[in-house]
């Protein structure tokens, strides 16, 4: 280590001032400790930018590759396809990146810093919920980048700039909801590595097998079954009714419903592992 | 000193009258690990004020019996109780009087240390403007305003540790508990930890730390709780743990070859012990019970025509105490001499 970087010593007499002075101040409340675990996933994003790739670059690609890749074949011309893909897309690209909530836990849990927080008098789900807020902040990041690209394509929602966002807003209540998933699982699961693999295997057939790509009425009918009762397959046909004005509120309640169970059921599960040992 | 302790106990001590509140109470404490019992029933008594060390061997359990008293984890058994305060029962009081840092390093090392620091101080209550002057004075009295804006996965290794501890006392807690605070770390860093250590219990907090270094409990600790194998094995001062295996060693030196074996015959016949050789083929030592029997093997050696060429009488190390207790040597004794 070169002399710039030596530290100075630490200062004793400070150190006793500094111990005199630490009287504890009233213990946060449970909002501004959520906003402060949302800070620190922001501070995150600030140091490790190249967190972001996941959220820019491969929404682009997806978005891209789809649209000109199958969109003659599929729908005729590709920009009669984007209005149906973008949607899609869209969901599949932020639904994806909610893995990364998991193995960032995964890594905290490894890093001790962990046990520092679980110490600490504070709400202890802020813990997590903080950190979801700023993982929201991603996804917002993503969707904003498909949407400006899929204007930019030709993509004209009829629903309007009030439909779009509604349809961002319901994607990112269930990606919330779906992250919860991944925190349990980045307590079960012993490296970010093995969480990740785990989590590409639900992932991949969650997403691709459904209504995203192809009209299901092209499949085999078991396949169609499904397809019918998979989760992300109702996410995507509420979001393209939001987009498109079409969307009605048995389409959007069901989403909102499976949001719901996701939480009430994944949440406990969560915070019970949170207070649990490793 | 003795008066700021006094007054913390005096504030503590409210929901009993007559029996003293203990830093750390524990009554039969059991862990298991699946087959494992990490800790295999604990009675630990912390006095309030001052250094307790919690000594023994990799994978003896000391991790575990902090984890437990700071509520990340769950006792299978017995019971604990942290300023009176029950660990199961009250996690909540025990969070709020305890600070935790851990063996591996309890900081985000992707934010900076001024990040972290702030982080904790607003987790802890403090304002957007207390945080961050707490942050501020924090680094600058631990020698790490230079580094306060880089991130901590640049730091070395005494750096990370003292930015830890300061993380341990953004509030001052009234106990906190230190795990293996200067493993890995040099002569030169693990002696300002040392001394950061006795300045935080200057102030009246009562410091809870284990190691495996018998030197550092020896250095440190008012008192210590040698464990071995989720047990205690033995508690007290260290003098009273060194006095447990008699009062120390004597070693000799004699001038010349011929002369051992009546030096030999001689203390092993004044101290009633087997004598030792040493490194030194001049060298034998024995182990004496009392300084007076040293006193006595002494007499005998100059009345013979044993010539003495040097003597000393060592206190007795932590590591012959640790050895007498269980019959084996520590894993550490291998790794740092330890010097008397």
């Amino acid at each position: 280590m070169t002399d710039t970087n030596a530290p100075a010593d630490p200062d004793i007499e400070h150190i006793q001032g500094a111990v005199a002075s630490g009287d504890r101040p009233s213990a946060p409340n449970a909002f501004s400790a959520l906003l402060t675990f949302g800070w620190r996933a922001l501070l995150k994003i600030k140091h490790l930018p190249e967190q972001l790739l996941d959220v820019t670059a491969i929404p682009i690609m997806f978005l891209l590759m789809f649209t000109y890749l199958f969109g003659g074949a599929l729908a005729g011309s590709t920009s009669v396809y984007l209005q149906e893909l973008l949607p899609g897309i869209l969901a599949m690209s932020v639904v994806f990146i909610t893995i990364y909530t998991g193995v960032t836990l995964n890594d905290d849990i490894d890093e001790g810093i962990f046990d520092r927080f679980r110490t600490l008098p504070i709400w202890q789900p802020s813990v997590i919920i903080g950190a979801l807020l700023g993982d929201a902040v991603r996804y917002t990041l993503a969707s904003t980048i498909i949407i400006v690209l899929g204007l930019v394509l030709g993509f004209s929602p009829n629903g309007g700039a009030f439909g779009v966002l509604s349809a961002v807003a319901l994607l990112l209540v269930f990606s919330f909801s779906l992250s919860w998933i991944w925190t349990a699982l980045g307590f079960v699961m012993r490296s970010s590595e093995s969480l990740m693999n785990a989590s590409m295997i639900v992932m991949f057939p969650l997403t691709f097998v459904s209504n995203v790509f192809v009209d299901p009425e092209t499949m085999p009918e078991w396949l169609q079954v499904f397809v019918d009762v998979n989760p992300f397959s109702h996410l995507v046909t509420a979001m393209r009714g939001l987009m498109h004005g079409t969307a009605t509120t048995e389409e959007i309640s069901v989403v909102l419903l499976m949001s719901a169970v996701l939480i009430i059921v994944f949440g406990p599960v969560t915070m019970h592992l949170f207070r649990r040992e490793q | 000193m003795n008066e700021i302790q006094q007054q913390r106990h005096g504030s503590i001590d409210e929901n009993s009258d007559t029996e003293p509140v203990y830093a750390v109470e524990t009554d039969g404490l059991v862990k298991h690990f699946g087959e494992t019992k990490a800790v295999d029933g604990v009675d630990l008594v912390v006095p309030a004020g001052g250094i307790y060390g919690l000594l023994g061997p990799n994978g003896a359990g000391k991790t575990t019996i902090i984890h437990l008293l700071a509520t990340l984890l769950q006792p299978d058994g017995g019971t604990a109780r942290v300023f009176g305060h029950d660990v199961t029962e009250a996690g909540d009081d025990v969070r709020s009087r305890v600070s935790l840092t851990g063996q591996f390093v309890s900081v985000d090392e992707d934010l900076t240390g001024h990040e972290n620091l702030v982080l904790l101080a607003k987790l802890l209550g403090y304002s957007r403007t207390g945080a961050k002057e707490r942050s501020t004075d924090l680094l600058e009295a631990f020698g790490l305003t230079d580094a306060g804006d880089r991130q901590v996965k640049t730091y070395s290794g005494g750096m990370r540790r003292r930015l830890d501890i300061a993380a341990s006392i953004v509030v001052t807690p009234e106990l906190l508990f230190l795990d293996e605070p200067t493993t890995g770390l040099d002569p030169r860093n693990r002696n300002q930890v040392w001394e950061i250590i006795r300045a935080l219990v200057d102030n009246g907090t009562t410091v809870l730390l284990t190691t495996q270094y018998l030197e550092e409990a020896d250095q440190l600790a008012d008192r210590i709780a040698v464990i071995d194998e989720g047990r205690i094995i033995a508690e007290g001062t260290p003098a009273e743990l060194k006095a447990s295996v008699g009062s120390g060693v004597l070693n000799i030196r004699v001038r010349t070859a011929e002369q051992r074996a009546e030096a030999e015959r001689l203390l092993g016949a004044t101290l009633d012990t087997s004598v030792e050789r040493g490194s030194d083929p001049l060298s034998r030592s024995a182990r004496v019970s009392n300084a007076e029997h040293a006193v006595r093997a002494f007499t005998k050696l100059s009345q013979s025509d044993v010539e003495i060429a040097d003597f000393a009488l060592g206190q007795p190390s932590l590591d012959e105490v640790f050895l007498e207790l269980t019959d084996r040597p520590t894993d550490a004794e291998s790794d740092r001499g330890v010097t008397q």
